[in-house]
């Protein structure tokens, strides 16, 4: 058993904008890129040219479709990218015989010591998000840093010191900041749009906050807009006649 | 509590080389860095976008990020290839550079001398074009082009055609005004980060996006409003909201008659040979009437008010003008939203409201900019007035027969709001806009050991321009510029196989393949293009005699050539992103870019370019060989920096001059590419305010560019809603002048050449009472058609293809997820399996493209899901259409542009027991590389 701190000085976490994120996987690779020459082991690739090919990934992106209600309603498809929460009660941390798993204290951040991670699974199977992953050639167990090697890293310029995923997504879908302060640029976002915790009946307290999609096919009905479309004449000679007459005007 | 003590600053790299992705046409600029390798010298360690470049401002999509696993793919090609075995074997030996350039100057030097037409020179995806279709030029074949004529012609050229310039490459919206930005079709690839940060920067305001595509994926599945409309029905949906703007006064009158050929009186002489032409001066400037003095007048003179209402009197013939027959055209009944509701699977209320959203946009909530400028006529104004609507549309309404005209459409819907180049709407990025009459023509004269007489490619005004021999058959081998599709600005590709083997309209003798995967997924008719690559003649050689191919990676398409000359990959290699060519500009500054080799292959390979610099002088091109014979220019790089294409304008426009201080036009910098590489890799010089926006009107912008070398002299133009070179077409097909088209075709030109856009089917053609599914493919956002399978990484997001089908064909079909189908269509069938998907046109499937692989190919296993589960529906689309009984074979294109009609594809479809793999299945073919590691596991630091 591993305990958790009391509290930590930063809640640092990720809000993820459900409303514009198309879908596209770059979040997925740079994270891969970035983890697999940084932090601990290289996240490797098993039957990478075969069958049955997997590598480990500490960021995936799911997509589902949504039915609305309504009769006629169109089906709706949400992009739902997935890594560590870095939950203030993280079951994988308490979970965990070594000691390896822990969450830092200054920054709230849940890592894996490598060098103490026996490879046993247990936080993996703890987690209720699936967002933890053994890697198949080292056997120790993989999650999001929040590229913590990047984030407070001297050798970047200040504007880089963010996780690659913030850093690379296309759309602006990730933002990243300390959650715990509430004047903080995330948390004002995660207010003004009603950001939500991932499955909070598990009682893990996320950290990382997702922003709903903004209500969809919802553009007004055509008769509130009829004014808009309010025929000049009836007939193509009433056209020309009012095409005169605005000409005269303009 | 101990907690471990983390090196929290790690060195990031040894070394930061900055220079351009390579993953797909957007260009981004990208920060590779660089870690001393295990053996001291340095290797790629981690790729991440380039925060200063203008294209992607430091974002990077999935493929460019993954650009470590492409640069280390084991399907590399490692040296040049003989074949040994028959063509599709992919049985070689690998032979010395010396050896193969030998072989390919032994090929192509009589070729030369004779008959340079009997080479046929085509480059798939191909980034250097202006230097590829120089070397043609150089080796006097009129048989050369790019992939653009089976990809998205239609948008280009009806762009170019309607208002100088189209989407993507040629102009953005202006993301930080518009409101309301509308997207047509599948263009989740063209192009792909600043379309998603555009995206992300309007939505975070608020603005609204509506999506129009049959499949509710990406870019669509984050709009507000989704519009699930018939594949192939976008131009009547824009038809029909055109009617409502119309009927409604909705337009700009204003914009429409200073900027466009609304006002410009048509010629009314039924049945002569200027009937519907455009009225024009002695200098053959188009006449429109005054308003303020009621008068005949050139549309360009000082003060002149054009008049959209005026008619003109003379010799008892009332012209009148364009904007009277838009009337007559639109305001007819066939466009009210009622009548196209049905065919467009869109209610009518809806399309009211959507044409009413945009009105209300357009004209409630326009604003001004205090940006005074002067326009062509050299009125003053003291502001910009926006009009914050905006559009994006790619291949997804170009690949269909009635894409042309469709594209048209979508331009028109722009400028009738008076949305193009104005505050809030569509921008065009330099050198654009450039009109159609701005470019060259297109050039076929073949003069044996000479150079052809000009560009291959270019824009026709008539039939005067098209490229036919003396005795009316077509100059080129793809046939394009001639009566089947007149307007083929970018070739026609995917016809040049089909054509050669046919040996109509003639026999070629060498085929010169660049990046173009025509035994896979690049041709339409797979099995087809195989079998005539194969087929033998009754002498025992293969019909088409010589096949020359240049890929860096063991595509489909190595096993089916002669002779292999293998390319590097993008780091290791030069190349220009130019101004000449396809340009990487904003809609504020001009903007180009090279590509350095930022390491050295570790192969016996050169770069495609490079190459034909060494062949070019072995051939003795001129272009390509000094005085005394020797070689012109060492390498790419060596071009790249000395080849001035006019004085002072060459590939690349920045750091010019002999000190490195000029744009645009200046001396030959022997420094340039280090200032390049200095400067991040590329070049951006910005519009001054108030140049950038009018462009094509505004008299300081003209200045701005022909400053920048990209006009020779001011040109501004009117927009053509009225397409004058279309009329001229339709009047030869009426019987006037000396260049008339074959009997069989007068018709179709007749109709489909309305000199103002329309809309017509070709669901009939396509067999729709057999065949009422359409079937459609996109490209995934995480890869680059056939590139991203070897990739290690990205393979592990999309490893093979189910069909995607609506919930309702499921049903009917009584399929569930994971079963298989068998999916007909006239050409062929398929058997595949199958997912749900309900965001999704209740009659259309889809799958994403080029997953489905060769057993053989890329280097991957026999038994990797992409040959086993994945799949093409390449096999169920012909390049010609079905018989129709008329004993003609109808191509499967555009017959304004013979754009390759691939969305037009109908299918049915039926529950299939499921076999072992995907059907049609193919031979393995023999991996001239090998296969790759089982796992991988690297890290390149210590």
């Amino acid at each position: 058993m591993t305990t958790l701190p009391a509290q930590t000085d930063k809640k640092l976490g990720l809000v993820i904008d459900l409303d514009t994120c198309v879908g596209c996987h770059a979040c997925v690779i740079s994270c891969k890129g970035w983890n697999t020459e940084n932090y601990g082991a290289p996240l490797s690739d098993q039957n990478a040219y075969g069958a049955d090919n997997s590598g480990t990934f500490l960021n995936r992106v799911h997509s589902f479709e949504v039915q609305p209600q309504a009769p006629d309603a169109a089906a709706q498809l949400i992009h739902f990218p997935k890594s560590c929460l870095h939950c203030e009660d993280a079951p994988c941390v308490t979970v965990c015989p070594t000691g390896a798993s822990y969450k830092r204290v200054e920054d709230g951040i849940v890592l894996v010591n490598e060098s103490d991670c026996i490879g046993c699974g247990l936080c993996a199977w703890a987690c209720p998000y699936g967002a933890r992953e053994l890697d198949q050639a080292e056997d120790v167990m993989k999650k999001c840093t929040l590229c913590v090697d990047r984030i407070y890293n001297e050798n970047l310029p200040e504007e880089d010191r963010q996780p690659a995923c913030v850093r690379t997504c296309p759309a602006g879908a990730r933002h990243f900041g300390d959650l715990g302060d509430p004047d903080s640029d995330v948390s004002q976002l995660v207010a003004e749009r009603g950001g939500m915790d991932l499955m909070p009946e598990q009682g893990t307290k996320p950290v990382n906050k997702y922003l709903p999609p903004r209500p969809k096919d919802a553009m007004p009905e055509f008769d509130v807009l009829a004014p808009f479309l309010e025929p000049v004449a009836q007939e193509p000679k009433g056209f020309l006649g009012w095409l005169d007459k605005t000409l005269e005007k303009l | 509590m101990n907690q471990p003590v983390l090196d929290l600053s790690p060195k990031v790299s040894d070394e930061v080389r900055k220079t351009t992705c390579y993953m797909c046409a957007c260009r981004c600029g990208i920060n590779v860095h660089m870690k001393d390798g295990p053996d001291g010298k340095k290797q790629v360690a981690y790729i991440e976008g380039n925060k200063d470049h203008p294209v992607n401002q430091g974002v990077l999509c999935a493929k460019g990020s993954a650009g470590i696993m492409q640069v280390n793919a084991p399907s590399r090609l490692r040296k040049p290839l003989k074949r040994v075995g028959p063509r599709g074997s992919g049985e070689f030996e690998e032979i010395e550079w010396d050896e193969a350039l030998k072989l390919a100057t032994e090929w192509l030097e009589p070729v030369r001398r004779d008959n340079p037409e009997k080479l046929a020179f085509f480059t798939g995806r191909d980034q250097s074009q202006s230097f590829t279709s120089f070397w043609a030029q150089n080796f006097g074949t009129c048989n050369y082009a790019a992939h653009g004529g089976f990809c998205s012609v239609n948008m280009a050229a009806a762009g170019i055609y309607t208002m100088g310039g189209a989407f993507w490459e040629f102009g953005q919206p202006d993301w930080d005004h518009t409101k309301l930005f509308m997207l047509f079709g599948v263009a989740e690839d063209h192009d792909s980060n600043p379309i998603k940060m555009g995206i992300g920067k309007i939505k975070k305001r608020g603005a609204r996006v509506i999506g129009v595509n049959p499949i509710r994926t990406g870019y669509n599945a984050v709009a507000d409003d989704w519009v699930g409309i018939t594949p192939g029905t976008d131009g009547l949906f824009i038809l029909a909201m055109i009617h409502c703007l119309m009927k409604a006064g909705k337009m700009d009158l204003n914009y429409l008659a200073q900027y466009t050929n609304a006002p410009v009186l048509v010629i009314n002489n039924p049945g002569a040979a200027d009937h519907g032409l455009l009225m024009r001066d002695g200098n053959g400037k188009e006449l429109v009437i005054d308003r303020a003095t009621g008068k005949l007048t050139p549309f360009d003179q000082p003060g002149v008010k054009p008049d959209l209402a005026a008619t003109y009197e003379k010799d008892g013939q009332t012209h009148r003008p364009v904007f009277h027959q838009m009337a007559d055209m639109y305001l007819d009944d066939q466009y009210a939203p009622e009548n196209v509701a049905d065919r467009c699977g869109i209610p009518a209320d809806r399309i009211r409201a959507i044409a009413a959203e945009l009105a209300r946009v357009a004209f409630e909530e326009s604003f001004e900019l205090d940006h005074a400028w002067t326009d062509f006529r050299g009125e003053k104004h003291d502001k910009m007035i926006g009009r914050p609507v905006s559009f994006h549309s790619m291949r997804g309404i170009s690949a269909h027969a009635n894409g042309f005209q469709t594209c048209r459409a979508l331009h028109t819907l722009q400028i009738i709001l008076g949305t193009v180049e104005v505050p809030g709407g569509f921008r065009f990025k330099p050198p654009y806009p450039k009109p159609a009459t701005a470019h060259p023509k297109p050039h076929c004269k073949v003069t044996p050991d000479t150079p052809l007489d000009g560009p291959h490619l270019g824009f026709v005004h008539g039939p005067e321009d098209l490229a036919l021999k003396d005795d009316g058959s077509p100059a080129r081998i793809d046939k394009a510029f001639t009566w089947e599709n007149p307007m083929s600005s970018h070739g026609l590709m995917h016809m040049v196989i089909s054509n050669a083997y046919a040996g109509d309209p003639y026999k070629i003798d060498v085929l010169f393949m660049y990046m173009a995967n025509m035994s896979w997924n690049s041709s339409m008719n797979t099995r087809g293009v195989i079998d005539m690559l194969t087929d033998k003649d009754e002498n025992g050689e293969y019909v088409i005699p010589k096949l020359i191919y240049s890929d860096a990676y063991s595509s489909e398409m190595v096993a089916y050539s002669d002779l292999v000359l293998p390319d590097t990959t993008y780091l290791e290699r030069h190349d220009c992103i130019s101004l000449l060519d396809r340009p990487i500009c904003e809609a504020d500054a001009a903007a180009d870019a090279i590509r350095w080799p930022v390491i050295e292959p570790d192969r016996d390979v050169k770069g495609f370019q490079s190459m034909l610099c060494e062949l070019g002088a072995m051939l003795k091109l001129p272009g390509f060989t000094n005085e005394d014979g020797s070689q012109k220019y060492a390498d790419y790089g060596d071009y790249i920096v000395n080849h001035e294409r006019k004085p002072g304008i060459g590939p690349l426009a920045g750091f010019r001059g002999e000190n490195g201080d000029q744009a645009g036009r200046g001396a030959v910098n022997p420094n340039q590419l280090d200032r390049y590489i200095e400067n991040g890799g590329f070049f951006v010089e910005h519009i001054p305010a108030g140049a950038n926006y009018y462009k094509p009107w505004n008299a300081a912008y003209q200045d701005w560019a022909v400053g920048m070398g990209l006009y020779d002299s001011p040109q501004p133009y009117l927009f053509s809603l009225y397409s004058e070179p279309m009329r001229k077409f339709q009047l030869a097909a009426e019987g006037h002048g000396d260049r008339q088209p074959p009997e069989h075709l007068r018709t179709r030109i007749k109709e489909k050449m309305s000199p103002l856009p329309i809309w017509y089917s070709s669901e009939e053609e396509n067999q729709v009472a057999d065949f009422p599914v359409t079937a459609l493919t996109q490209r995934p956002m995480a890869m680059y058609h056939s590139w991203g399978s070897q990739n290690a990484w990205l393979r592990q997001l999309h490893g093979h293809n189910p069909l995607y089908l609506p919930t309702k064909l499921m049903r009917e079909n009584g399929l569930a997820d994971g079963d298989w189908a068998k999916v007909t269509s006239p050409h062929g069938e398929i058997t595949v399996p199958v997912l749900e998907m309900a965001a999704l046109n209740k009659n259309t499937v889809w799958t994403w493209n080029a997953i489905g692989k060769r057993k053989g190919a890329w280097a991957l296993e026999e038994n990797a899901p992409e040959a086993t589960r994945g799949f093409l529906l390449n096999h169920l689309i012909h390049e010609l259409l079905p018989p129709k009984g008329d004993g003609l074979r109808w191509a499967n294109s555009d017959p304004i542009t013979g754009q390759a009609a691939w969305f037009d594809l109908k299918v049915r479809i039926e529950k299939a027991p499921a076999p072992d793999e995907s059907k049609p299945g193919f031979d393995a073919i023999k991996s001239p590389v090998g296969k790759g590691p089982k796992d991988l596991k690297w890290k390149v630091g210590k």
